[in-house]
């Protein structure tokens, strides 16, 4: 079992809409959570309940209105366009409901990417790994497959590898299997916890399955922008 | 910029048919600039070599004679009724000294003195009246290459020779060897030997005009030692104005240049430089315009493989790249096949064209279009990109 470090910290985070104006409306009021590497947790919550506002925060993909967040050590919330990027590029892998490959790039192409924009041409090395990736969740033959010769299931597989791909601390998944069916569903959820596993990465998972949360470490649920249970499932939780 | 450039090619090559469509746009646009462009200067060039091929650059005489009034005192009303003076033919005052000034003048290349007066020339019963030029011919034809105009006969001037324009030859029936009388008035004649026969192409100037040396002209218009006239050559054609007004002062003569003497020459060869920048600024400018839509198209088909670019870690500055290198790259592409094209026409018009001129091919007007188009391209691009950079990469997933 990997070591058990912080990862994420938020405190009293909040997020409001329309600041200033007479449609104010906050959607965070005040999360507070903890994610430490080899996590593996479901955010659950009705829908509304702010979960795609968290995940965007969490992904610095947006800035919180008030509170602080905390990426593997370092603080966020002020941290200007530029510096939350590289800091998203390096640390932060996203998977998202739709896998979002980029159409002109091959499936081992995409899978670099991340490393690619921060690095420039790819190494040896890092082909490797990417390579090694790809036949990770199935698809070394189909590496040099544009996403449009690729199937639903398997171009969500890409996706996994291309968020694993700068051995992120941190992979978030946005309903990763909502549009998947049942059989292959349970493929992709097995191959992000074989890489939560494997690699040690804290592993957040939002969705609506409850097969799905079931199946992971952590439940935390969130309702009307208030974390309302964080429960660990199983014997793994002993180990906190 | 490495990966830049290659996300920037990946999506031109994605979108075949747009960016196809936009360099075929862009070839066109440049083509038309280039040809119409060569085609102009072309042109422009053949019709002041033509002027110039038998007009000094610039022109320097004696200062015209004036009235000099008395001045009137305080308060004296003065009607004047002024006659104007007569403009005999007059020497330029020290011209050895005026000639070695100009001859040390920078930005001038020849200086030729001469001796021009009016004369009657008469072979047996005929008389023509003719222009008497008395020339210095290593300096003149430094000025006006006569030489290459030579249809008979040689370029030969002194010792009683003479060289006659085509057209006086014909109406004198004069052939080489053959005399002919020069009368200029007061009793003062000569009898001349043709040594050659000149076409300049003017008719004026081969009715007329009849080439001696300085000694004959000046004994024959009664200005020993003097000349009428000095013609200068200049380094750059469309200075010469200013070296004119250079030549003015420093000499206190009276310096016309050819952009004034041909001042309607001048005027239209301006305008058409004028039309053909406005043809060029408006095609240009409509090439722009087309490379932004189509990159404004791009950015919006794109919008959410923007947005995961972004979430990956690709910055602002570097999506902005992505951008405007395919403006570039559509500027450059488009601009060189454009080239080739413009050149293509200019060599159809050489060959195969009304032939009135040959369109010279600027050597520096392909890298210039280019150079400019590719600018041009990533100015175009500028708005497309900018707004790739700061789309919210929140919504920009969302779609």
């Amino acid at each position: 079992m990997a070591d058990r470090r912080e990862v994420l910290r938020l405190e009293g985070l909040r997020k409001s809409y329309n600041v200033g104006q007479p449609t104010e409306v906050e959607v965070l009021h005040g999360i507070d959570l903890r994610l430490d590497s080899a996590d593996f947790a479901a955010l659950v919550g009705p829908s509304g309940s702010g979960k795609s506002t968290l995940l965007n925060l969490i992904g610095l993909l947006d800035t919180p209105t008030a509170g602080e967040l905390y990426l593997q050590g370092e603080a966020t919330a002020h941290m200007d366009d530029e510096a939350r990027t590289a800091l998203r590029g390096r640390h932060i892998g996203f998977v998202f409901q739709f896998h979002h490959l980029i159409g002109a790039f091959t499936a081992l192409e995409n899978v670099l990417m991340p490393w690619m924009v921060a690095n420039g041409r790819p190494t040896p090395e890092i082909l490797e790994r990417a390579r090694g990736l790809l036949s990770d969740v199935g698809l070394a033959r189909f590496a040099d497959r544009r996403p449009d010769q690729l199937s639903g299931g398997q171009q969500q597989r890409v996706a996994i590898a291309r968020a694993l791909v700068t051995r992120p601390a941190l992979l978030l998944a946005d309903e990763p299997t909502g549009n998947l069916d049942t059989k292959t569903a349970a493929e992709v959820f097995d191959l992000l916890r074989r890489f939560n596993a494997d690699y040690g990465c804290a592993v957040l998972v939002v969705t609506h399955d409850p097969r799905l949360s079931e199946t992971c470490d952590r439940t935390i649920t969130l309702v009307d922008g208030n974390i309302v249970s964080d429960e660990r499932n199983r014997a793994t939780a002993a180990d906190a | 910029m490495w990966i830049e450039a290659s996300i920037a090619l990946r999506f031109l090559r994605q979108g075949r048919t747009q960016s196809l469509l936009i360099l075929v746009g862009i070839s066109v646009g440049v083509a038309v600039i280039v040809f119409v462009t060569a085609l102009i200067s072309g042109l422009q060039a053949n019709v002041i070599d033509r002027t110039l091929g038998t007009q000094a650059h610039i022109r320097v005489e004696a200062p015209r004679e004036v009235n000099r009034l008395a001045r009137a005192g305080d308060g004296v009303l003065q009607l004047v009724l002024e006659d104007p003076r007569p403009q005999s033919l007059r020497p330029i005052d020290n011209w050895l000294e005026v000639r070695d000034v100009l001859d040390r003048l920078p930005g001038i290349t020849a200086v030729s003195p001469l001796v021009s007066g009016p004369a009657f020339g008469r072979r047996g019963d005929a008389v023509e009246s003719v222009a008497l030029v008395g020339i210095d011919p290593p300096r003149y034809l430094r000025v006006i290459p006569l030489d290459a105009h030579m249809v008979e006969g040689q370029l030969r001037v002194g010792s009683g020779n003479v060289l006659v324009g085509r057209i006086l030859a014909d109406d004198l029936g004069l052939r080489l060897g053959g005399k002919l009388r020069l009368e200029a008035g007061d009793g003062r004649d000569a009898i001349v030997t043709i040594a050659g026969i000149f076409e300049l192409g003017v008719r004026d100037l081969d009715s007329r005009y009849v080439y001696t040396d300085l000694k004959q002209a000046q004994s024959l218009l009664a200005l020993p030692g003097g000349v009428t006239v000095i013609d200068l050559t200049v380094e750059k054609l469309f200075e010469a104005d200013q070296l004119a007004a250079r030549v003015r002062g420093l000499t206190g003569l009276q310096a016309e240049s050819w952009m004034e003497s041909n001042a309607q020459l001048m005027n239209a060869l301006s305008s058409q430089s004028l039309s053909t920048r406005m043809i060029s600024f408006f095609v240009a400018m409509s090439v722009a315009l087309g490379i932004a839509s189509v990159l404004a198209v791009s950015v919006a088909q794109r919008t959410r493989e923007i947005g995961i670019l972004r979430a990956m870690g690709t910055r602002r500055r570097q999506l902005l790249r992505v951008f405007l290198v395919q403006g570039a790259v559509l500027g450059l592409i488009g601009s060189a096949i454009g080239a080739l094209a413009g050149l293509g026409l200019v060599w159809v018009f050489n060959r195969f064209g009304p032939g009135l001129f040959v369109i010279p091919l600027p050597p520096a007007l392909i890298p210039a279009a280019m150079a400019i188009a590719t600018i041009a391209g990533m100015g175009a691009a500028l708005a497309p990109a900018w707004r790739a950079s700061r789309l919210d990469p929140v919504e920009a997933i969302r779609g």
